[in-house]
C-alpha cells in the first residue's frame, strides 16, 4: 500500500485527487468559473455513483432506481427549506435519514428478487417516487421548487461556490475512505461472496439477505447525501433529478468508470460530464446543430467498452492487485 | 444404541405430481458414516436439499442435536453444526483458496456487520483458515484462485470450507464426483480419518467409496427408502439388488475396479 502512488494508477489517482483539490484555485486562475460548477455536479454525482457501486459493483445487486435517492436527500433538503427549516443541521440528517428508510423499505421488498426482476423492481419503485414528486403540487409538482441553500451559520456559506466544493470534495473523500474500508471488511467481504455465489454463502451459514439490505441501506444513505448535495447545488429541487434517466446515467458512470473498484466511479463520473460537455461543441464543429445529438456519438462509446474494456476505465491503468 | 443426531421424519416432497421424497425416515448417528445410495433420479439430492433447508418438506420434520429445525432457514442450520459440500463444486470463484477459507471461518466467528477493519489481515479468521487448508494438503495453493484449482483440488477446498465451522454434522454429496481414481481415493483416505469424531451423511454413486467408508447405508429408489442397514445387510439385501439390477452394487471383495456411475443427471432438484 505504501507503495501504490508509484504504480501508474496510483500516480494519476494522487494527480487527479490533488487537481481536484485546488479545482477552485485553478477555475479563478483561469477565470473559468463555469468548469467550478460542472466540477460540483461531477464530485456529487462521483459520491452517487460510488454508492451505487457498494451494491452494484462490490454486491452485484443492479439498482436501476438509484437515483431516487438523488430525490429524497433533495426533497428533504427542499420541504424543509420550503416550511422555513433552513438549518443544515437539521436537514442534511433528515435527507440522510429518510434515503435510509426509504432503502430499508424497498431493499425488502426487492431483495427477494433476482437478475431482471430486482433491475424492474428498483426501476418501478423509483418510478413510484418520481410520480410522487411531480403530484406534490405544495413543492411545485412537475415544475419543482426554488430553494433556499442550506444554512450552517457561522461554520460555512453554502453560496460561496468555492466553499460549497470545497465541502462536496471533503465528502467525496470520506465518501472514498469508507468505500475502500468497506470493500475489504468483513462485511464487504460477506456481499462480494454472495455476488461471486449467495448460494455457497448460505451454505456458508450467512444470512444472505440481511447483508445485502443492509448494504442496500448504506448505499441509499450514501445516494441521499449526494441528493442534499444537488438540491443545494442548484438551490432547486424538481422531479427530474430522480428520473429513470438518471438512474441509468449512474448506472452508465458506473460501468464507464469500472465497476467494484475504488475510483471507478469518479473516473466514470468525470468522463461521463467530460463526453456530456464536450461532445456537442465538437459535432456542432462537424455541421451546426449536430451537438444537439451527442448521445449518437456517446452510445456507440458506452458499446466499445462493454465490449472491450469490462472493467472500465480502471481496467486501462492495468490489472489491479486484490 | 446413542441418541441419533439428526433425525428426518416422514419426509414428503412433491414437484407437481412427482413425488420426489416419498416418506423418507433416516437418521444418522453421532460420529457414524451413513451413506445414502440409490439410481439417478431417485431423490437424493432433494432430500439432502429439505435436511438442508434449500427446500421446504410439504410435511414431516427434521430434528438435529435436539432441536426441530424443520423450519429454519439454511444459514441458521449451519450455525448449529449442520455443514454441506454440494454436488457441483461450489466455491467463491473470483476469491483465493484461502480466502474461500477464511471467509467459511467468517461465518462461525459472530456477525459481520463491521464495515472498516481489514478482515484480509484479520490473523483470527486467517491463521485458523490456514490451518484448514493444511489439512486438506492445500496449504501450497492457499493464495491461488479457486479457478485455478484442479477439480480435485476444488473438491477438498469445499471440505475445508464445510470442516470451518467445526460441524458436528457433514453432509457430503457426491464429493468424489469427477474426481480421478486416485483424488477419489485421497479422498476417501481423507474422509475415513473423520470416522468416529465427526458424524457423516455421505451421498456417493461411488460404490467402492460407499463400502469402503460407510457404517450404515440407506438405500433411495423413486423417492422410498427401501432398505437401510450395515454394508453386509445390504449386499444381500434382495431388494437392492433388484434395484440395481444387480450391475454395480456388489464390488469384487478386493477394490478393484470402481463402480462409478456417470453423476448428475436428473439428480438436482434444487429449486
Amino acid at each position: 500500500m505504501r507503495t501504490a502512488w508509484r504504480t501508474p494508477r496510483g500516480l494519476a489517482t494522487v494527480l487527479l485527487l490533488l487537481v481536484l483539490a485546488v479545482l477552485p484555485l485553478l477555475t479563478q486562475v483561469f477565470d473559468q468559473r463555469y468548469l467550478l460548477s460542472i466540477g460540483t455536479r461531477i464530485v456529487i454525482w462521483a459520491i452517487a455513483a460510488i454508492s451505487l457501486n457498494m451494491i452494484l459493483g462490490y454486491g452485484g445487486m443492479v439498482s436501476f432506481g438509484h437515483a431516487m435517492f438523488f430525490g429524497i436527500g433533495g426533497y428533504a433538503v427542499g420541504i424543509l427549506a420550503h416550511h422555513g427549516i433552513a438549518s443544515g443541521w437539521i436537514q442534511w440528517p433528515a435527507g440522510i435519514v429518510a434515503a435510509a428508510l426509504w432503502a430499508a423499505v424497498i431493499g425488502a421488498l426487492s431483495l427477494r428478487t433476482r437478475g431482471l426482476y430486482f433491475i424492474m423492481i428498483t426501476l418501478a419503485f423509483a418510478q413510484l417516487v418520481y410520480y410522487l414528486g411531480a403530484g406534490l403540487e405544495a413543492y411545485g409538482g412537475d415544475d419543482g421548487l426554488n430553494i433556499s441553500r442550506s444554512r450552517f451559520t457561522g461554520l460555512l456559506d453554502l453560496r460561496d461556490k468555492a466553499s460549497f466544493y470545497w465541502l462536496c470534495f471533503a465528502l467525496l473523500c470520506g465518501t472514498l475512505w469508507f468505500c475502500s474500508r468497506f470493500a475489504n471488511s468483513r462485511f464487504g467481504l460477506v456481499i462480494r461472496g454472495a455476488k461471486s455465489n449467495d448460494l455457497r454463502m448460505t451454505a456458508l451459514g450467512f444470512p444472505v439477505f440481511r447483508y445485502r439490505l443492509a448494504a442496500f441501506i448504506l448505499s441509499g444513505a450514501f445516494g441521499g447525501l449526494a441528493g442534499i448535495l444537488l438540491a443545494n447545488e442548484g438551490a432547486y429541487i424538481s422531479p427530474a433529478m430522480m428520473s429513470w434517466v438518471k438512474s441509468g446515467d449512474l448506472i452508465v458512470i458506473v460501468v464507464l468508470g469500472g465497476m467494484g473498484t475504488l475510483f471507478g466511479p469518479l473516473y466514470g463520473a468525470i468522463a461521463f460530464f467530460a463526453l456530456e460537455e464536450s461532445l456537442p461543441p465538437l459535432l456542432d464543429l462537424g455541421r451546426k446543430g449536430w451537438g444537439e445529438y451527442w448521445q449518437i456519438a456517446f452510445g456507440p462509446m458506452l458499446v466499445l467498452v462493454a465490449l472491450y474494456a469490462k472493467g472500465g476505465i480502471d481496467s486501462l491503468f492495468g490489472r489491479r492487485h486484490a | 444404541m446413542p441418541e441419533p443426531l439428526l433425525s428426518a421424519d416422514r419426509l414428503i416432497k412433491r414437484f407437481g405430481g412427482l413425488l420426489a421424497t416419498d416418506s423418507v425416515s433416516i437418521d444418522v448417528r453421532p460420529g457414524e458414516i451413513h451413506a445414502l445410495i440409490g439410481p439417478n433420479g431417485a431423490g437424493k439430492t432433494t432430500l439432502v436439499s429439505q435436511l438442508t433447508g434449500n427446500l421446504r418438506p410439504d410435511s414431516g420434520t427434521i430434528h438435529f442435536a435436539g432441536r426441530d429445525i424443520t423450519h429454519l432457514p439454511t444459514h441458521a442450520r449451519v450455525r448449529l453444526g449442520l455443514a454441506r459440500s454440494f454436488q457441483i463444486t461450489s466455491v467463491l470463484r473470483e476469491f483465493t483458496a484461502l480466502d474461500n477459507v477464511a471467509l467459511a471461518v467468517q461465518a462461525h466467528a459472530g456477525h459481520s456487520f463491521r464495515f472498516l477493519a481489514d478482515a484480509c489481515r484479520d490473523e483470527t479468521l486467517r491463521r485458523p483458515a490456514r490451518q484448514g487448508l493444511a489439512e486438506v494438503g492445500l496449504a501450497q495453493r492457499a493464495d491461488t484462485q479457486a479457478t485455478a484449482l484442479s477439480h480435485g483440488e476444488q473438491r477438498l477446498l469445499e471440505i475445508a470450507m464445510a470442516l470451518a465451522g467445526d460441524p458436528i454434522l457433514l453432509l457430503l454429496d457426491e464429493p468424489m464426483a469427477g474426481m480421478g481414481a486416485e483424488e477419489s481415493q485421497r479422498m476417501i483416505g481423507f474422509l475415513r480419518g473423520f470416522k468416529g469424531k465427526r458424524a457423516m451423511l455421505l451421498i456417493e454413486h461411488d460404490m467402492d467409496a460407499v463400502f469402503q467408508l460407510a457404517d450404515r447405508i440407506t438405500v433411495l429408489v423413486y423417492g422410498r427408502a427401501i432398505a437401510s442397514g450395515t454394508p453386509e445387510e445390504i449386499r444381500a439385501n434382495p431388494d437392492v439388488r433388484q434395484a440395481y439390477l444387480g450391475d454395480d452394487l456388489v464390488p469384487p471383495p478386493s477394490y478393484g475396479g470402481g463402480g462409478r456411475r456417470p453423476e448428475g443427471e436428473g439428480d438436482t432438484k434444487n429449486s
